[in-house]
């Protein structure tokens, strides 16, 4: 239970956040407003027992700040990569459908494995089990980078 | 200053533009669905944030900035989402993904 409240406030802060940053407002009327609001939605999401570790990933987030600055610059170089791909004359594609391991022990980490993949030009994860994800890739090369496992691994380090 | 910040800005707004372009060249250019939705990932990953890098340099206000930003996160988690959904449903759906040696196009 004591995680419970932890993913509690973390909803709390992140729709008091959110608020303060899309309204821009500082009146202190208005801030006791915005207070009473952002409880009222937590206590609401309480009651839906929506408030859980996959909402509220707290205890991965400082990982996953580390893993995300890598996985931009994965994403820059694939995009060159496509996009030469695209563009160069004669199409020098060799697409191939597989299914790659995947070794997070959560459903949480799988799907951010997944949609690591997805978000990288280049290959498309089609369908996600525990234990192994469907790639589909645009380029041989494409999938044997993926297969080195890196992103993988870095996957599994996110999650702990 | 608001030069600088000025050619700054239109080197990302125009190198955005490319990578969106190349995104719409690709899905005419790619034989088959499935390899038509590498390069669309052009355009919703460099393409997006090349142009909202541009965008936010234009803003006036940090307000407008912080929306602009929250806009690239949510394409972040909502983008891949919804061609996971996409390619899944395609291939339960019994599509066959075209391979290199099979040679004709089966648009």
């Amino acid at each position: 239970m004591g995680g419970k409240l932890v993913h509690a406030i973390s909803l709390y802060a992140a729709l008091f956040g959110l608020w303060l940053l899309l309204s821009g407002f500082f009146e202190p009327f208005l801030l006791i407003l915005a207070l009473v609001c952002c409880a009222f939605v937590v206590a609401i999401a309480h009651r839906m027992d929506v408030i859980d570790h996959e909402g509220q990933p707290v205890h991965i987030t400082w990982r996953l700040l580390t893993y995300l600055p890598w996985l931009a610059v994965q994403i820059v170089r694939a995009n060159i990569d496509v996009a030469r791909c695209t563009l160069s004359p004669g199409r020098p594609i060799d697409p191939i459908l597989k299914w790659v391991p995947a070794g997070q022990r959560s459903d949480l980490g799988t799907v951010i494995y997944a949609n690591s993949i997805t978000l990288t030009p280049g290959t498309v994860s089609t369908s996600a089990e525990p234990g192994r994800i469907q790639v589909h890739a645009l380029t041989r090369d494409g999938m044997a980078a993926l297969e080195k496992g890196d992103m993988d691994a870095r996957v599994r380090a996110v999650e702990g | 200053m608001s030069v600088l910040l000025d050619i700054l800005s239109w080197l990302l707004l125009m190198a955005g533009s490319f990578f969106v372009v190349t995104g719409g060249i690709g899905l005419v250019r790619m034989p088959d669905f499935f390899t038509r939705l590498h390069p669309s990932g052009l355009v919703d990953t460099m393409g997006a944030t090349l142009i909202v890098a541009g965008l936010v340099l234009q803003a006036e206000e940090w307000q407008v900035s912080v929306k602009l930003l929250l806009v690239l996160v949510f394409l972040y988690l909502t983008g891949p989402t919804a061609t996971h959904a996409v390619a899944h449903a395609a291939l339960v759906g019994g599509l066959k993904p075209w391979t290199k040696g099979k040679g004709k196009d089966q648009d």
